[in-house]
């Protein structure tokens, strides 16, 4: 770490940013997800040609990263709220990270069929 | 006697004059003010609790949107198909229900304002010009209000037979 920096590295503070990054990527899909739902108050045509992006591969990719991003944001948030409202939460907020991640591993791997599998299909056939 | 008038000595009022105390007349302790009361002098107009009730509003909404986006995402990615059958009928079938109509709206208004406080705080930590940030914050303010309001309006005014 350069000198004459408040920031410390290590789990405290890569924990920050990842919630920082993902929460900004996060706000700006909403933006989107909003405006192409309002589309069923157009036409329900306009509405099925938007969606069918979202089932294209590439798009599938996108959506798995999404759900990254949401699981690591909801999980560190309840981290965070376990630091700020329990008594042992500072001491603890290493192991609390750790296990953020590993339960984030464990959903993300469940996510990958769900998610990914009609991309999986799609490009490499049925 | 006049000559111990307390007005005279030079010295304030005496803390604990009981006769159980250290304190007493030959050995007094002043009165000290504590360092953040409130007195007269203290300005009126201060800023109030915004900034608390804001980061109690991240956590609160925080428990509620795990719930709501979780099931969220398992209804639209996850159960029957995944994001496959997303479609106008399948929303159409989804809001014939208050209670998705309700879901979704709590989570448009807890995830935007949720979502547009924490950008808030994101410009003001790195926007270090002012008007930089007047400038960004009013767009953002701009962009949260428009989508609220739109996703509202859809919620509320949809129409399944609307062809």
């Amino acid at each position: 770490m350069p000198a004459g920096t408040l920031y410390r590295g290590r789990e405290g503070m890569w924990s920050w940013v990842a919630h920082r990054v993902t929460g900004v990527l996060i706000f700006f899909f909403l933006f989107v997800h909003v405006l192409d739902t309002a589309l069923v108050r157009v036409s329900p045509e306009d509405y099925d040609k938007v969606v069918a992006t979202y089932k294209t591969p590439i798009v599938a990719l996108l959506e798995y990263g999404l759900v990254a991003a949401i699981l690591f944001h909801a999980l560190n948030g309840l981290r965070v709220i376990a630091v700020d409202f329990w008594s042992k939460g500072p001491r603890y907020q290493k192991q609390m990270l750790w296990s953020v991640v590993g339960i984030w591993v464990v959903l993300m791997f469940g996510a990958l069929y769900p998610v990914l599998g009609h991309a999986f299909r799609e490009v490499f056939g049925s | 006697m006049s000559t111990t008038d307390t007005a005279a000595s030079g010295i304030g009022p005496v803390e604990g004059s009981g006769s159980f105390s250290a304190y007493g007349v030959d050995n007094p302790a002043p009165l000290i003010e504590a360092p953040r009361k409130r007195t007269k002098k203290t300005p009126k107009s201060t800023r109030g609790n915004f900034e608390m009730y804001g980061w109690l509003f991240m956590r609160l909404s925080g428990i509620v949107l795990v719930v709501l986006v979780l099931g969220h995402l398992l209804i639209q990615l996850v159960l029957d198909g995944g994001v496959s059958k997303i479609g106008f009928a399948f929303v159409a079938g989804r809001w014939a229900s208050p209670w998705w109509q309700a879901w979704d709206l709590a989570m448009l208004w807890l995830a935007m304002l949720h979502g547009s406080n924490g950008l808030r705080t994101v410009i003001n930590d790195y926007a270090e010009r002012t008007t930089t940030r007047l400038w960004l914050k009013g767009l953002l303010y701009t962009a949260t209000v428009f989508t609220i309001l739109l996703g509202t309006l859809v919620i509320f005014t949809f129409d399944p037979n609307i062809r």
